[in-house]
Formats: structure tokens, sequence, C-alpha cells
């Protein structure tokens, strides 16, 4: 037997007379608790540092003179601790009124912990003058600021400071003077506040709450789901009334630990907007499509009519069973959306498999992660993340390339950025220098373009010094002569010039990569969305695979998944060359299985990616479509193109919240329901399968997305029957076998389970590829990259570089968010991110209209300075269909996973001084 | 960028960095190098300081609020600080504040109109000794009278004339 070691082993105690342990690390307070004793507290709260400051919570210590605030004191052997003798609780008492003193007598919350403890000890009007009060602050759209029921105990500040890191709130003055301050005691609203919320929920009084007192209101009843927005997976509690969400709230999830952003805390109210669908809609015969949206998504009656369910259904299957009938199965194509739940994916694939007899079925994974899976499915077999998040407190070296994960996945950057501030060597590499950069220990701003130059060079360097581990290398992989070759002509030296990166720097963070006991990398579209995508992931995989640094815990590679369930809707089987969980359409054996699985026989060819089913479309190939909660009208490259095919098509099915730019060219369009009006599975960036529960009822007609893809089912000859959503799943966790071990009651109880996940009593892998890879003979692959140019250089008639991408408060193409009141009040209007030199030179101011122009098309959007950029790049949000900046795009595609190039085109820049301001 | 060290203030900031284990540690003398250049710490010279020592802005705002010789506002040529702890009020500070409020016109805490005197109480200045003691800018006046405080005060008002009419 194994020693258990000194400070791993409870400590005894007596508290108030009873004898009580505390486990390790544990407080007075905590331990306390955990026995059931609840000792006053205000300035401490549960994942935030304890500061001692506001000495509500002392109890006196047999022996010692002064009292002990029990928060932050851990109890020794034998100590005797008395919480409510009359020293303790004179204290406590005085404390509270003293308190109680410093605030108005207003309630801002039903939930303030300040008037329960002092009813809990029961004080009385306090005996003490009361201070001199600031001003209430209602400049931010979300939070209300009323300093006048503070108590200074910097929960807020420590949330701000130290758990989201984003260093807003600060502590100003002193004496009864002091007071919290947004950066140099701005209003909140003019700060550079990221309205994450995280203060609101860590105070205790109400001085910061939810804006039009939301915090007043009693709700009927919380639901706990998951977040709708990016791939991080915050775990999170509506709180509900009258059916509609009064706010929300972090909960203690494994990917978010109570943290929210913007978007999570904020971003709900989409679901009310006047704009939300309720009826179907049948496009009115003779209406045509035009590529230009003209639509008022308001009131689009002069296009469509209004149809009962059933006349709607009927057209809708009907259409598509006409051009099966007539064309056959490869005429039609279906989108799925990652935005959905995983029985919805996993049914919608199965509906175009079985239904259509298709395999072209796609979603927009294409457009964000498809060549790091391909790149990692060859490369080591599993298109996943080797490793999730939270393992960054393991790690020593942290690398983010291509990812701006503080506006992105704001909650993953948050882990990220406490790594940082714990002392770990966070490398941020990006050609855009974003809010992360400010906490690296390592910032390398490359050349747009040169990923592989600067990957290859680090490769180079570990390479000829030794830093290679070779019995990982031996053991583990295969190819690595190739690589050794290939990067032979990449020195640092050497591709200094090429990615603008000095070669110390390269030698210095290859170094610190290589030798750190545990480095993971982080990726995200910055690297993905090129021409050579495939090849910069292939660097990625190969730095990993020759350091040995994937395997274990604080190791791996893990592309940041974009939306709330591309990972599940990938492992669903929303893949044209793929079914449920990666196998391939055109094996013979996987094939039998699922015509077994599923009862009928299917396609044996690999289906249409997105963007070459739009060129189907063109080549009057492909007639029919169903779009389920996608929105390629915006989020396709080259919009016209896209525009163009959607136009053409002899019969859309629509299935959305809202008439999206998409919807416009339909047929037919089906109202369905948002997240948090449906029970489903998502599966995040982590590979955590968590349970989403059903907040409120959809409104007016709209359906529960899983009925409407039954009821189309039906219609097109299926005959299906799920019960509920339950029933679903598990008839997927039949197909994809990572989730034997989650079944539906697990979820329940439970929450969230990471997969791969064998047995109802696995707790599911956090770390995979400890022992080998899931490829055919357990051995990784290296594969070599060669430089290749973007398909589209600046020359001197275009001769910007356009960068493309999300904004912290708008997500993918801004259906949801700019119908959000908050996220579109911060956010209203379309921006273009210009070099403050670069602005100069062109004459213009911020703020001034610019227009910027492709090969492809032209839009106009506001100057926002960035001295992040570059000079010559440009950073364009993709979220405003006024200025959808996929017009400008270039459709080219990576040749292995097919995705477009939406981070690198050639574009000119102008003021324009026609258009009014 | 509206506010920025001078070439030779960030010379010395660089000097004052090689002094201190962190950028952070140097926050006080990089605010008092400020102050120097600038005359008072605005918001803005702050966000500058955040910016040279890479902290954010609240907590520069925390650091230099919490001190009281770190002026956040516009200061008059002359600083009067009277000392007004136990030894100076014993042997009449009070008399003294109140003769520089009446020959000023402003309270304490304020400047004067043309800019040229701002008036303060402070804490012991360490010269009990001497008391009552006042402290213009950087210099002492020991053993002071309301006369003879008002004697300084005319003599710095005739020197702040004959440099603004100089200077014309």
């Amino acid at each position: 037997m194994t020693a258990v070691p000194e400070s791993a082993k409870p400590t005894s105690f007596l508290l108030d007379g009873r004898a009580v342990d505390a486990l390790p690390g544990e407080t007075i307070l905590q331990a306390a608790r955990r026995h059931g004793v609840d000792i006053p507290h205000l300035c401490y709260k549960d994942g935030l540092r304890p500061d001692g400051n506001c000495r509500a919570c002392v109890v006196e210590v047999k022996g010692e003179r002064p009292l002990a605030p029990s928060c932050c004191r851990i109890p020794q052997e034998g100590m005797e601790v008395a919480t409510t003798s009359e020293r303790a609780r004179h204290s406590q008492k005085m404390v509270l009124e003293l308190l109680l003193s410093d605030v108005v007598e207003t309630t801002y919350t039903l939930g303030s912990e300040l008037e329960t403890w002092a009813r809990a000890l029961e004080i009385d009007t306090p005996r003490f003058a009361p201070r001199r009060q600031p001003e209430p602050d209602a400049s931010h759209p979300a939070i209300a600021v009323n300093l006048d029921a503070c108590i200074q105990c910097t929960r807020c500040q420590r949330a701000c400071r130290e758990e989201q890191v984003n260093d807003v709130i600060g502590y100003a003055l002193r004496g009864s003077q002091a007071k919290i301050i947004f950066d140099v005691d701005d209003p909140m609203g003019s700060s550079s506040c990221v309205g994450c919320g995280e203060c609101v929920q860590a105070c205790p009084t109400g001085a910061l709450m939810p804006a039009k007192e939301a915090g007043l209101i009693e709700p009927d009843k919380t639901v706990d789901s998951v977040c709708p927005y990016c791939g991080v997976g915050c775990l999170l509690t509506y709180h509900v009334k009258d059916n509609t969400i009064l706010q929300v709230t972090g909960r203690d999830g494994p990917s978010n630990h109570g943290r929210l952003c913007v978007k999570g805390r904020y971003g709900f109210d989409y679901i009310t907007h006047p704009h939300r669908l309720t009826r179907p809609l049948i496009r009115k015969s003779g209406i045509p499509k035009s590529t230009e949206i003209t639509i008022d998504p308001a009131d689009p009656s002069d296009v469509f009519r209004e149809a009962s369910w059933e006349e709607a259904l009927d057209f809708a299957a009907g259409g598509l069973k006409k051009i099966r009938d007539e064309k056959g199965g490869q005429a039609l194509a279906g989108f799925g959306s990652a935005k959905g739940s995983n029985e919805e994916a996993y049914l919608f694939q199965k509906l175009v498999r079985t239904g259509f007899g298709t395999n072209n079925v796609d979603h927009c994974t294409r457009l964000c992660h498809a060549s790091s899976v391909v790149a990692l499915l060859e490369g080591i077999g599993s298109g996943a993340v080797s490793n999730q998040v939270a393992d960054v407190a393991e790690a020593e070296c942290i690398i983010v390339i291509g990812s701006n994960a503080s506006e992105n996945h704001p909650v993953a950057a948050t882990f990220m950025k406490n790594a940082a501030k714990a002392g770990k060597t966070l490398v941020v590499m990006d050609p855009r220098r974003t809010e992360l950069a400010r906490h690296a220990s390592y910032y390398l701003q490359f050349k747009p373009d040169t990923d592989v130059a600067l990957l290859n060079a680090m490769m180079h360097t570990i390479i000829e010094e030794g830093l290679v581990h070779q019995e990982f290398i031996e053991q583990r992989t295969a190819g690595f002569d190739l690589i050794k070759q290939n990067v032979a002509g990449f020195s640092p030296e050497e591709m200094e010039p090429v990615c603008g990166i000095a070669a110390e720097t390269i030698r210095e963070v290859a170094r610190r990569y290589a030798t750190a006991s545990g480095s993971m990398i982080f990726w995200g579209m910055g690297v993905s969305q090129h021409i050579h995508g495939t090849d910069n992931a292939r660097c990625l995989i190969a730095l990993a695979l020759m350091t040995g640094q994937i395997g274990r815990p604080g190791t791996g590679l893990h592309p940041l998944r974009g939306q709330n369930n591309v990972q599940g809707a990938s492992d669903a089987g929303l893949i044209p060359m793929m079914f449920p969980e990666y196998q391939r359409v055109d094996n013979e054996e996987v094939r039998q299985r699922f015509e077994a699985l599923w009862g009928v026989s299917l396609d044996p060819q690999a289906g249409l990616t997105v963007v070459e089913i739009m060129d189907a479309i063109l080549d009057d190939r492909l007639h029919g479509m169903y779009i389920m909660g996608e929105n390629p009208a915006m989020s396709d490259p080259n919009l016209h193109h896209a525009r163009q095919a959607l136009a053409k098509l002899d019969h859309l099915v629509v299935q959305d919240l809202f008439l999206t730019e998409t919807a416009a060219f339909a047929d037919v369009i089906l109202p369905a329901s948002a997240l948090p009006e449906k029970t489903g599975t998502f599966t995040n960036t982590d590979r955590r399968v968590q349970l989403a529960r059903k907040a409120l009822d959809p409104p007016g007609q709209a359906r529960q997305d899983l009925d409407i893809i039954q009821e189309m089912a039906r219609r097109l000859g299926l005959d299906w029957q799920y019960h509920d959503t339950a029933a679903v799943y598990e008839e997927m966790r039949q197909a994809i076998s990572a989730l034997g071990g989650i079944s539906w009651s697990r979820l329940e109880s439970q929450d969230s389970v990471t997969y791969p996940c064998w047995t109802e009593d696995d707790p599911g892998r956090p770390v995979v590829f400890q022992k080998d890879f899931p490829t055919s003979d357990g051995i990784a692959r290296f594969v070599p990259a060669r430089l290749i140019h973007a398909d589209e250089l600046p020359d001197a008639e275009f001769p910007f570089v356009l960068i493309t991408g999300r904004q912290l408060e708008h997500w993918h193409t801004g259906a949801m968010t700019r119908r959000a009141s908050v996220l579109n009040a911060i956010e209203p209007q379309p921006v273009i991110n210009v070099h403050p030199e670069d602005l100069t030179a062109l004459d213009g101011a911020e703020g001034d209209l610019l227009t910027i122009a492709s090969r492809r098309g032209e839009i106009t959007a506001y100057a926002r300075v960035d001295a992040g950029l570059q000079r010559n790049e440009i950073f364009i949000p993709f979220c405003y269909q006024e200025a959808a900046a996929n017009l400008l795009t270039n459709e080219a595609l990576d040749p292995y996973g097919k995705i477009p190039e939406f981070k690198y085109c050639a574009v000119r820049v102008s003021v324009n001084r026609t258009a009014e301001a | 960028m509206a506010v920025q060290f001078s070439e030779e203030t960030h010379k010395q900031f660089e000097d004052v960095l090689t002094r201190y284990p962190t950028k952070q540690a140097a926050i006080l003398p990089t605010l008092w190098l400020a102050q120097t250049e600038f005359g008072y710490l605005s918001p803005a010279v702050m966000e500058h300081v955040a910016d040279l020592l890479d902290l954010s802005p609240a907590y520069v705002h925390g650091v230099a609020t919490f001190y009281t010789m770190f002026y956040k506002e516009p200061m008059g040529k002359c600083h009067v600080q009277v000392c007004t702890n136990l030894s100076c009020t014993l042997r009449g500070a009070e008399k003294i504040v109140h003769c520089l409020e009446d020959r000023l016109g402003v309270k304490v805490g304020q400047t004067t109109g043309d800019k040229i005197f701002s008036l303060s109480e402070v804490e012991c200045l360490g010269s009990c000794g001497t008391a009552p003691v006042i402290q213009i800018n950087d210099d002492y006046h020991e053993n002071q009278t309301p006369e003879s405080t008002l004697g300084l005060i005319d003599e710095l008002a005739r020197q702040a004339e004959s440099a603004s009419t100089s200077g014309s």
C-alpha cells in the first residue's frame, strides 16, 4: 500500500464543539458549509480567489487573540473553531451593519446576499450615517450599474480581472471614497468592457445587475441547458417567466465553470424577435427568384403567402419527391446545420441518404474545419480534438495559431489567459494581432498565407537541434524521413523574409514547444480557410508527432470548433463522403452495416460538398434542396455565385427561425425552433456530449425541427416513428460506437459526458491517443507540406489582402445575433478594420464609409482603426447582410478539404465620398 | 497617439525599468515621471502608462487614485500645501489655511482662476520642530505665520506676473 502524502490527508478540527474534517486545501468556511454550518460571508464566492476583505465571516479560534476570516483560513489539526460565539457573532453583525449603512435601501435584486445575511443575523436599520452615493450608470445595454448598492467586496473585480482576465474593472480611491471603476472611471458602456457579465454574476448586492430590472422578477422556473452559440459548450441556466427568458446564468459545466460571454449571457431575445417565423410560408406563384435580396423579413407578404402545415409539408416534400422520381436522387441535396442537435443532424442525414437516395448532404463544417479534419484523419485517424481546453492547466507551453479565441471562443480564451497568468508560455501566432496577444509570452505576427513557411521552419529547428522525440517517432509514427527531407530546405533564416518572423524567434518558440513538459496547439479558421488549409494542419500535426507532444495530459492538437455542434453534426454524418462516425460511404462493409441498421440500400458514391453542390446546380445536375438552419446565401464564398445557384433551383425547402437570406430563395419555408425551445444533445469542441433541455414553447405554429424532419420523411415514403428525442439518440448511439457508454438517462443525470466512452461506468476519455492512434495500424503518419501561395495574390489593381471572420458580438451570418437586442446595440453596423496608416494613406478617417471591391463584388462599410493589422491587410466580419463580406471572397478550394479560401483574397479599398454616412 | 512621453522622459522610463524585476513593479516611479512631464495624471496619461507597463488602465487608475500626491486634475503653478497635523495645528496652521483661502479666493482643494495657486491641506511633513510648515512645490517654508505666508504668496504672485508679461 502506498502511503498517502501528509498534504493529501484530511484535517480534523472542532467546529462549534463538533469533531469534523477538512479536505486538503479546504478553508474553514468551505469545510463548515460541507458539514451544514453556513458562516456569513459576502466577499467570498466559490470559484473566485478568497480575498478576506469584508470580514463578515470571522470566527473565533481558541488560543488566538484576533478573530480569523474563515474564508481564507485553512484549519489545522485539532483547532477549535467557534462560528457563533458571542465575540464572533458580535463582529459579524457589526460588519453587516456597517456595510448595510453603506448602501441605499432600494432593492436591485431578489437574491441580495447582503440582505439575506442581514435578515439571518437580525440586523435592523443601521445606526451609522450613510455615505455619499455615486450616480447610477445606465450606459451599457445589458448591465445596470448602481454603485449605491456596492459594498466594495471586489468580487466583480476578481471576476473581471482574475477569472475572465478582461481587466476592465478596478478599485479606485480609498477609505470611505473607495469605489469600483471601469477602465479609468469611464461609464461602463464606453469602457473596454466586453459585456461577459461575469461581474453581474459575481455581485452579491445587485450593484451590478442585468438591465431592465430582470433581477427583480421571480421566475416561474429555471431550466438547465446549453449555450446556443460557439463550440466551447458552456452550460447555463435559463430563468423563465411566462414563456420568456428573463436572464441567463452560467452553470458549473466542465467547459465553462460558470463563465459565459456576452452572447451566451445576453444574446437570447432573438427568440422573440418580431421577424421570427411563426407560420409556414409558400412562395406566391409567378414571383421570380432574384439574386438581389430585397425581401423584408418583417413582412414577406409580397413574395410569400401563409399556409397550413399540411399544405406546406405536402408541397415541400412533394416537390423534392417529384425531382427524385423524375431525375433521380442525385438531383437532390440537403444542408444540415451545426447549430442543430445531434439528433437533428442524424435524422437529417438519414433522411437525405434513405429518402432522397443520395449522399449529397453537407453542412457548414465544410466552410470551417474541413481541411483540419482531412489532415487529422489522414495523419492520426480521428478528426476530433486529442485534448480538452481545460488541459491548458496541465500544459507548459500553449500555441494558439490562426484563432481569435477572445472573440470567437471567449470562454475558452479565459482559460488560456488563466494559464498564461499562471506562468505558462502562451504563444500566439496570427497575421492579425488580437486581444489574446496581450497575454502571450510570444506573439508572432507572420505574413498572411505563410503558415507553412513558419511551421516548417520550426520543424527544421527541432530536427536540426536534435529536439525530436526519437522514441515516439520510432514507435508510434511513420514517414518521418519524408518530413526530414521536406523541411531541410526551410531553415528559419531562409524563412524569415518569407513569413516575416525573425529566425531567432522561430528558433526560440520551436525549442520551447519541443522541450516543454507538455505543449498544446489550438487552431482556428486562420489555419483552415486557405487553399493550403490541409497543408497548414498537416504541419501542426507533424510538429506534435515529432516532439511526442500528443497522447498525454497537457499536450495535443485542438482545432477549436466554431459552432455549438460542429463536432456532433460531423459525428452524426452530415458529411457527403461519410456515414455517422466517419465511416466511408464507399466502403462496402460499412455500407452493408448501415443498410442493415436503416433497412434500405444506400448510395455507394461519395456525395457533393457545399461549394460543389452550388456548382452542380449551375451545371443543371442538381434541382432540389432541403436546407435546415444553414444560410449559404451569406456564408458561401463569392455569394453572387451561390445566390445564382440558389435562385436557379426548381425546388428549395428552407427550415429556419427567420426569413434568412437563403430563405429568400425558398419555395417553401418551414418555421422551426430555437435551441432554448428544444431538448437534444450537442457535442462541444472538447468531445463533450451535453444535454440541452427545453425551456420555452416555440412561438405561434413554429414546430420542433425533429418533428418537421419526420413529417418530411413520411411524405418521402419513409415509415419513421420516433416518439421522442431520446429514441433518435438511442438509434444514433447504435451507429456511433464511441457514444456506447453514454445513454440518454446518463445524460439526463450527468448533463455532460466526454466521448469516447465505451460503457455506462466509463467516465469518458478527456485525453485520447495515449497508447495508439485510431488508424488501421495504430500508427500516426507524417505528411509533408510545401509552400503554396493563396489563389489570388494582391496586385496593383487590388492591393489589399482581405481577411474575413467574426466579431465577439455576432455569430456566423448574424441571423440570430443581429436580432438579439443587446448584441445589435453593441455592434449595430457593418465595419471594416483597417490599419491606421493605411486609412491615413487613403485620406480617410475612422467612421468614414469605405468601398471595398474584389474581382467578384463590392460592398460599403464603416472604417474602424485596427492597429493589430499589418499594412495592406483589412478585416471584415461576414455577418452583415447589408455589407456581406462574402460577396468579395474567393471560392477557390483546398484540394483535399474542399474548403474555400475565406482568409485571403485581393481587394481594393477607397473612401466612399458619394454615400451619406 | 494623443499622449506620449517625450524622448527625454522615455529615456528615464527605460532606466527606471532596469531597476525593477517586473514592469508592474515600476508603476510608482513611472507615474511620477508622467506627473512631472504632464503636470497631472489625466485618464489619457494613465492609459499611456498602462500601455507602457502592460497593465490594464483600471489597475493604473486604482494605484494612481490611492495616492494623494498623484494629481488627477490640473494643478496651479505653485502648489501650496499646508501641514495641518498635530504640531502645526497647535502652532496655528488653521489660521494660515484661513488667511490663504481669503487671500487666494479659493477653498482647500481648489486652484485659482489664473492657474497660479493650488491650495491643499496635507498630513505631517516631518518637520514638527519648525511648525507650522508649508510646502510650496518641492520647497519647505518653516516657522510660518499668516503674515510670513502671505508675504511668500505676494512674492510668488509677483514672479508669476513678471514671467507672464515678459513671456508675452
